[in-house]
């Protein structure tokens, strides 16, 4: 083995492959977790961009999510009987949580597609107005509420694989990887692949992407153009509520003034990135939290050797910066171009009124 | 030809009206949450609203402080209005205060033994310049690329915050500091001129506003990126650049808030820290949209955030509401002017047809055509 390792660079290469898939049981399940609510907030995205309107406010939408699925789950556990289906770790307050997020996310979701549909305004303006409100309100609330410590409703819990199905070789680690994760995490996985069949190979696809692509033609053939991208843009907000939701009852069991950190925007670079399709989305989620699972791999574990050098040589920050990088190189179409739906980001006016 | 009373009431009449629906929106909101502060009071408001006034106007180091919180953000909010006229939605001014912050910082360290003389002049630089090129970035995409500069603009944000962190943490790590941040910043600190800690940075936004002004509207360059953001094909029919045109104007809006993030460093702040954490660059959004992207209108709203940005403090104290009012309330007076159509028509005012939306035009409806300019 050492002999091939000591090739010029290649050898290095060869290394690193080694050094990966050494790490890989370790930082994979960390890199799902990372990437489950990314993965969720690009889904929201990608139902309403499809149909033509652009959300940056997905941010604001998690953050809102994350703050009322900890709240009304704590308030909750303090009303109702503590009971669990004994399954995952539902309980009755988690779910109360877990669903008012998404009421929560969704009334969010109907505002954006009130002042984007209805009023014709800014899209983009919207998207700031709903993460500074974000921001405002859930800082404001958390800040006098945790004056009076609301007890903790706990989390959703993890699957577990009975031990002969992880225990078979490559593929049973990959299976606990991606399914041993608690409900939102098979919610999410579930959504991506339905998302993607749907989009494709089904009635409701065909026309929201003739509402995104040319809302104008959609018409024509008897389409609502308004009442599908409000539909759309509302069933959005579910996602970001789960991404939301996930962060405070299933990835942890408590909630921070801005906690969402950028996931919402990184969502947005994921769905850009994954090409405008659920799939491709959840693959970009993917690839950009692995490179923040080998940061923390090269952080904690450095491999050793000519490799260990090199790694560390490079600043542990890039590998945080390098989905951004990435994203705007293929938005230049430097490596092969992310197209955005056409009519994204244009209020329709009906031809009817117009006249 | 309207008059100019006339002018200013059809153009300030909806702001107006925003701020006031957000205040009510605010008391109601307070009002509803008051038994989490103190018992259900309906005078928390009052309380409130009266803490904030006094923390932002109430003595001479109240007035000093609200100019030093407006600074940032009407520079910033120049930086953002620029890109408007110019049909560019600047989201990237947090990153362009950033890189701003972290050059002049740069410059400012390896500087400290020098006189001041040499050293303040050489750090601003150095942030203009450092701003000036996250700016420069997104334009060149978006003029020969197409790539749309509300995602880069993003994106680049989310790197500037890498950038500092390393460059702070590492390289520039002060050596007698308990948390990841430079050593005092000594020679490149800019002089006190007023109060307890007005310092000359306020200047710049005194001078930025009127060459904004100036340069948009009465200058060649600014006609040139007017016309551009109305119309960037009868700009090339006109005989302009609109590629070149695109990437000046960011360039310009990436100074401004380099400006503004070299300000706060050297005059406020007086060190960096490697996660500076300031949400200046989404602020400048509101300010340049509640002051309708005009340099003057940008003046006054970068001073009513200042004012109440310097006054939640007290506010906090004294009534017991958390700072963080402050960005719902700027969030409702930016929702009230979203909705201006509605507004308008429930209220039944007449249109001056003046509105922001006019300016953002091509903005956003721009978005999913990646066509170069």
């Amino acid at each position: 083995m050492d002999a091939i390792f000591d090739i010029p660079i290649i050898g290095v290469l060869i290394q690193f492959v080694v050094y990966v898939i050494a790490a890989l049981p370790v930082v994979a399940p960390t890199i799902v977790a990372a990437a489950t609510p990314i993965a969720l907030g690009a889904m929201c995205g990608f139902m309403n961009g499809r149909s033509g309107v652009v959300n940056i406010g997905i941010e604001g939408m998690m953050l809102t999510a994350a703050f009322v699925a900890w709240w009304s789950a704590s308030l909750a556990a303090q009303v109702v009987p503590n009971v669990g289906i004994g399954f995952l770790g539902i309980t009755l307050p988690l779910l109360i949580g877990l669903l008012a997020a998404i009421l929560a996310a969704m009334a969010v979701s109907a505002v954006h597609a009130w002042l984007s549909i209805s009023v014709r305004a800014d899209q983009i303006i919207s998207g700031t107005i709903i993460n500074i409100f974000a921001v405002g309100i859930t800082g404001y609330l958390n800040l006098l509420i945790s004056k009076q410590s609301p007890p903790s409703a706990g989390q959703f819990q993890a699957l577990q694989l009975p031990g002969f199905i992880v225990n078979v070789p490559v593929l049973g680690f990959l299976l606990k990887s991606l399914i041993g994760v608690g409900p939102i995490g098979l919610t999410m996985l579930i959504s991506v692949i339905v998302l993607q069949v749907l989009l494709f190979r089904s009635r409701w696809g065909l026309r929201t992407r003739a509402v995104g692509e040319h809302p104008k033609a959609a018409e024509t053939v008897g389409i609502d153009v308004i009442a599908l991208r409000y539909r759309n843009v509302i069933v959005g907000g579910v996602f970001a509520g789960l991404a939301g939701a996930y962060l405070t009852i299933e990835f942890g069991s408590a909630f921070q003034g801005e906690m969402t950190a950028g996931r919402g925007f990184i969502a947005l670079a994921a769905l850009i990135f994954g090409r405008w399709t659920p799939v491709g989305a959840f693959g970009a989620a993917i690839l950009f939290t692995a490179s923040i699972g080998l940061e923390r791999s090269i952080r904690f574990a450095p491999p050793e050797g000519q490799l260990g050098e090199w790694l560390t040589a490079v600043p542990l920050q890039f590998y945080g910066a390098l989905p951004y990088l990435i994203t705007i190189i293929v938005l230049a179409g430097v490596v092969g171009r992310s197209l955005a739906p056409a009519a994204v980001g244009r209020p329709y006016e009906r031809e009817s009124k117009a006249a | 030809m309207r008059t100019g009373v006339e002018r200013i009431r059809a153009v300030a009449v909806l702001p107006a009206l925003a701020i006031g629906l957000a205040l009510v929106l605010g008391a109601v909101i307070m009002i509803l949450s008051s038994p989490l502060v103190d018992g259900f009071d309906l005078t928390l408001p009052v309380t409130a609203y009266q803490a904030l006034a006094v923390g932002a106007f109430g003595s001479g180091n109240a007035l000093v402080s609200t100019l030093v919180n407006a600074t940032p953000l009407i520079l910033a909010g120049l930086a953002v209005g620029i890109g408007f006229k110019a049909g560019l939605f600047n989201i990237g001014a947090q990153g362009q205060f950033l890189l701003g912050a972290l050059s002049a910082t740069i410059v400012a360290i390896a500087l400290n033994g020098a006189s001041p003389a040499v050293a303040i002049p050489l750090s601003l630089l150095a942030g203009m310049i450092g701003g000036l090129a996250w700016g420069f970035v997104p334009g060149f995409l978006k003029a020969f690329t197409g790539a749309h500069e509300v995602v880069t603009t993003i994106m680049l944000n989310f790197v500037a915050i890498q950038l500092v962190s390393y460059v702070i943490s590492g390289p520039l790590r002060g050596a007698e500091v308990t948390f990841a941040r430079t050593d005092d910043i000594l020679a490149a600190e800019l002089p006190i001129l007023i109060g307890r800690d007005g310092h000359f940075g306020l200047l710049f936004a005194a001078v930025a506003v009127p060459l904004a002004w100036w340069l948009l509207y009465r200058s060649t360059i600014g006609f040139e990126i007017r016309t551009v953001g109305a119309n960037p094909d009868a700009a090339r029919y006109g005989g302009m650049q609109p590629k070149w045109i695109t990437i000046l104007a960011m360039s310009t809006c990436g100074l401004l808030a380099g400006t503004a993030g070299a300000g706060e460093i050297l005059g406020e702040v007086g060190y960096m820290p490697a996660s500076y954490g300031t949400t200046v660059g989404f602020d400048a959004i509101a300010v340049a949209l509640l002051g309708r992207a005009h340099p003057v209108g940008i003046l006054f709203a970068g001073l009513l955030f200042g004012a109440m940005q310097a006054g939640a403090g007290l506010m906090q104290v004294q009534a017991g509401i958390p700072v963080q009012m402050v960005s719902v309330l700027q969030a409702v007076i930016l929702f009230f002017l979203a909705a201006e159509l509605i507004v308008r028509r429930v209220l039944r005012i007449r249109a001056p047809g003046t509105g922001v939306e006019a300016e953002l035009e091509t903005v956003s409806r721009s978005y999913g055509e990646q066509t170069s300019r």
